[in-house]
């Protein structure tokens, strides 16, 4: 974080109408130290500037979103990743995710909610919008007898009843404090259990999950 | 055959009909100058009219007589009149209608009077005789406008600079073939080999150049005959090719050695050989560059095409809208009804596939169902609906009347709760079929008694109720509503 506790930002999107529409819509309640419009040259400047949160468009020019998540990841595994996109195609979502992106929102977001959303991803936390958790019921959805492949762990490879839960609520268009509520438990209660889905989501073997990213050549 | 085929073109966006055909006229319109001045191509009586069968146009082809075309198909042949032998008099005239493969012969009876069959039988006969008749056909195709077409294939082949130099790659082969016949003395080869040549030549041009209909009829029709797709049918037709070609090699090596045993007959073929090597060695590379050359021209045509394609549709689609929301900029309600419709068009078109201008009135399941309620309800009110469907279920009575209740409940929540967006969220399991409204309007104190409210809520309750289902209203006022549909399914009638 910057000196007066605001989180350091980085834009990468091929829209320059769009980079300045999320400047203005975050105004001084983010620090933007800079901005890409595609992969290379955005994989170059976040290992230079090293911010809290990067805000990545899932097209690109360059590889997309995953070849700049490919490319900082292994270097500076401190880097946040929140994707942005107008393109709702689950294979478009999941790919992200998988390459280590911690939330997904559309481009359609309000400048509050983005807010919210920079700061939950810059404290190490899970962003679901309502439509990925619908992807992640859809992809885990319960009893898919052929989806079940023994991987390593069959504990990622499906979700349990809270987690379920929880996830309903948010797909319902719940705030994370309105799941709390509903749900008789803290708000930090419920970030642990998204951010043990996005675990599941990064590393299960699903057949759902590996279908969607071989349809996108990504495996 | 021809006559019963119905031309209909390409549909034709009117954005790519600008865009693509426009020049193409331009195009056309030259070369029919430089006919007028540089050739002996017979020619309509009148001046030249740009044709209008020029590709992109070719919804009114040439092939059908009395499609309503007012033009020059038309007059063409009113001016052309049948003299007292009932011949049709005036330049000669690939026939439209009288066709087997180019229309030629028909043409050339009409224009003689001579019965068509027995032209045909003449055609055939020289074909067999000398291969003259091949080329004389192909000439005839080259040379002769269609009826109701005012320019001629030849026409444009002279300004196609790759087409001829396909033309004059042919010669060495040509000549390699003279060699040979000379070589091994072949009278029949070598002058039979001629005409064929020179009619693979026209044939070039023709395939490249024909207006659009015929190209397409071509391309169509004609080249499958020679089986050269790719695909189970072209793999037999290559393992045919190769038996036969074995057979036919094979048997003319027994014949060569049984009938020179003292092996008199190899000098003459090693020489052709060298000569063909030698042909070779010199036109190799610039047939192999040909080649390239051709690849690389039909790559670019499949991209212009995709690209036509593509700008089309957004000419169609989103520069209209965009235009529209340009002048409804003082009404923003009506922006954003414009900005979604178009939005979900777009993305059906990019990620499900579906054409522009398809999104269906009818819904057979319950995601498309929830679609279109969407779709009516963000247009009719102007509010965003934002959807997530999990699984998915057939349209049957129950889940007919549980999207119903979602409607009302939704356009309730437009009207009603002064929320700029309503979630709706569906999950399909396997005994049950859950569906929740929310906005975060207004809401309203489901006990105290805003009557017009309880009302709704009624009449949503007893319509789930009549399926076996249940409705659950939870509101306060400041924190919106949410609606919760629950409809029990049978696992066994799924």
């Amino acid at each position: 974080m910057s000196p007066g506790g605001r989180p350091r930002i980085f834009l990468v999107d091929d829209h320059a109408m769009f980079r300045a529409g999320v400047r203005a819509e975050l105004g001084d309640s983010v620090e933007v130290v800079g901005e890409a419009d595609e992969a290379r040259a955005a994989v170059e400047m976040i290992g230079e500037r090293l911010p809290d949160v990067v805000l990545l468009d899932v097209h690109l020019p360059g590889g997309g979103g995953v070849a700049v998540l490919s490319g900082v990841m292994p270097h500076h595994p401190e880097v946040q990743f929140l994707a942005l996109s107008v393109s709702d195609a689950p294979e478009d979502v999941i790919a992200v995710i998988r390459a280590g992106a911690r939330g997904y929102v559309t481009k359609t977001i309000s400048g509050t909610e983005l807010l919210q959303a920079v700061e939950r991803v810059g404290a190490g936390d899970a962003v679901f919008s309502p439509r990925l958790a619908g992807f992640v019921l859809d992809a885990f959805a319960a009893g898919a007898g052929p989806g079940m492949v023994t991987g390593v762990d069959p504990e990622l490879d499906q979700l349990s009843p809270r987690e379920r839960e929880v996830l309903r609520l948010i797909a319902r268009g719940y705030t994370y404090k309105e799941v709390a509520r509903d749900l008789g438990i803290s708000a930090k209660t419920v970030e642990s259990h998204v951010s043990s889905v996005l675990r599941k989501l990064q590393l299960s073997t699903r057949h759902e999950l590996t279908r969607w990213a071989t349809d996108r050549r990504l495996v | 055959m021809i006559p019963g085929r119905t031309l209909i073109g390409p549909p034709c966006h009117s954005g790519m009909s600008l865009m693509a055909v426009a020049p193409e006229v331009r195009d056309h319109r030259g070369i029919a100058e430089f006919t007028d001045s540089g050739t002996t191509v017979p020619r309509a009586p009148e001046p030249t009219v740009p044709s209008t069968t020029s590709p992109g146009g070719g919804g009114d082809g040439p092939r059908r007589p009395d499609d309503g075309r007012p033009d020059r198909g038309r007059r063409h042949r009113a001016g052309r009149r049948r003299d007292h032998r009932g011949r049709l008099r005036g330049p000669v005239r690939r026939s439209a209608e009288t066709r087997v493969l180019a229309g030629v012969c028909g043409g050339l009876a009409q224009a003689t009077g001579i019965d068509v069959t027995l032209v045909r039988i003449a055609f055939v006969l020289l074909s067999l005789g000398s291969g003259i008749g091949i080329l004389a056909y192909a000439l005839g195709w080259l040379l002769l406008p269609l009826e109701g077409d005012n320019t001629t294939i030849f026409a444009r082949a002279v300004t196609d600079r790759r087409g001829l130099r396909l033309v004059v790659a042919i010669v060495p082969a040509l000549v390699v073939v003279q060699v040979v016949a000379g070589a091994l003395h072949l009278g029949y080869l070598g002058s039979a080999s001629w005409p064929v040549f020179l009619a693979g030549a026209a044939a070039i041009l023709i395939r490249r150049n024909a207006s659009e209909d015929e190209r397409v009829w071509i391309n169509d029709d004609v080249l499958p005959m020679l089986h050269t797709n790719s695909g189970r049918q072209g793999r037999w037709s290559l393992a045919l090719r190769i038996v036969v070609g074995a057979a036919l090699g094979l048997a003319g090596l027994l014949a060569l050695i049984l009938g020179h045993p003292t092996g008199a007959a190899f000098r003459p073929i090693a020489g052709s050989l060298l000569v063909v090597a030698a042909i070779v060695v010199v036109f190799g590379p610039w047939w192999l560059s040909l080649v390239r050359d051709l690849l690389a021209e039909r790559q670019a045509r499949a991209l212009a095409e995709e690209r036509a394609q593509m700008a089309a549709h957004v000419h169609d689609s989103v520069l209209q809208t965009l235009a529209l929301i340009q002048r409804s900029a003082d009404d923003p309600r009506h922006v954003v009804r414009l900005a979604r419709a178009q939005e979900r068009e777009l993305r059906s078109w990019l990620f499900d596939g579906r054409p522009p201008g398809t999104i269906g009135d009818e819904a057979t399941t319950l995601a498309e169902g929830i679609d279109l309620l969407q779709r009516q309800v963000e247009s009719d009110h102007g509010v965003t609906v934002q959807v997530v469907v999990v699984g998915d279920s057939p349209l049957t009575a129950g889940v007919r009347a549980l999207l119903d209740a979602a409607r009302e409940a939704t356009v309730n929540a437009a009207k009603w709760s002064g929320a700029a967006q309503i979630s709706i969220y569906a999950e399909v399991e396997p005994t049950a079929a859950m569906l929740y409204v929310r906005d975060r309007g207004c809401g309203f104190d489901p006990d105290g008694v805003p009557t017009d409210r309880q009302g709704i809520a009624r009449s949503i309750r007893a319509r789930m109720a009549r399926i076996g289902g249940s409705a659950v209203i939870r509101s306060a006022p400041g924190r919106g509503t949410e609606v919760e549909l629950s409809l029990p399914l049978n696992p066994a009638a799924r």
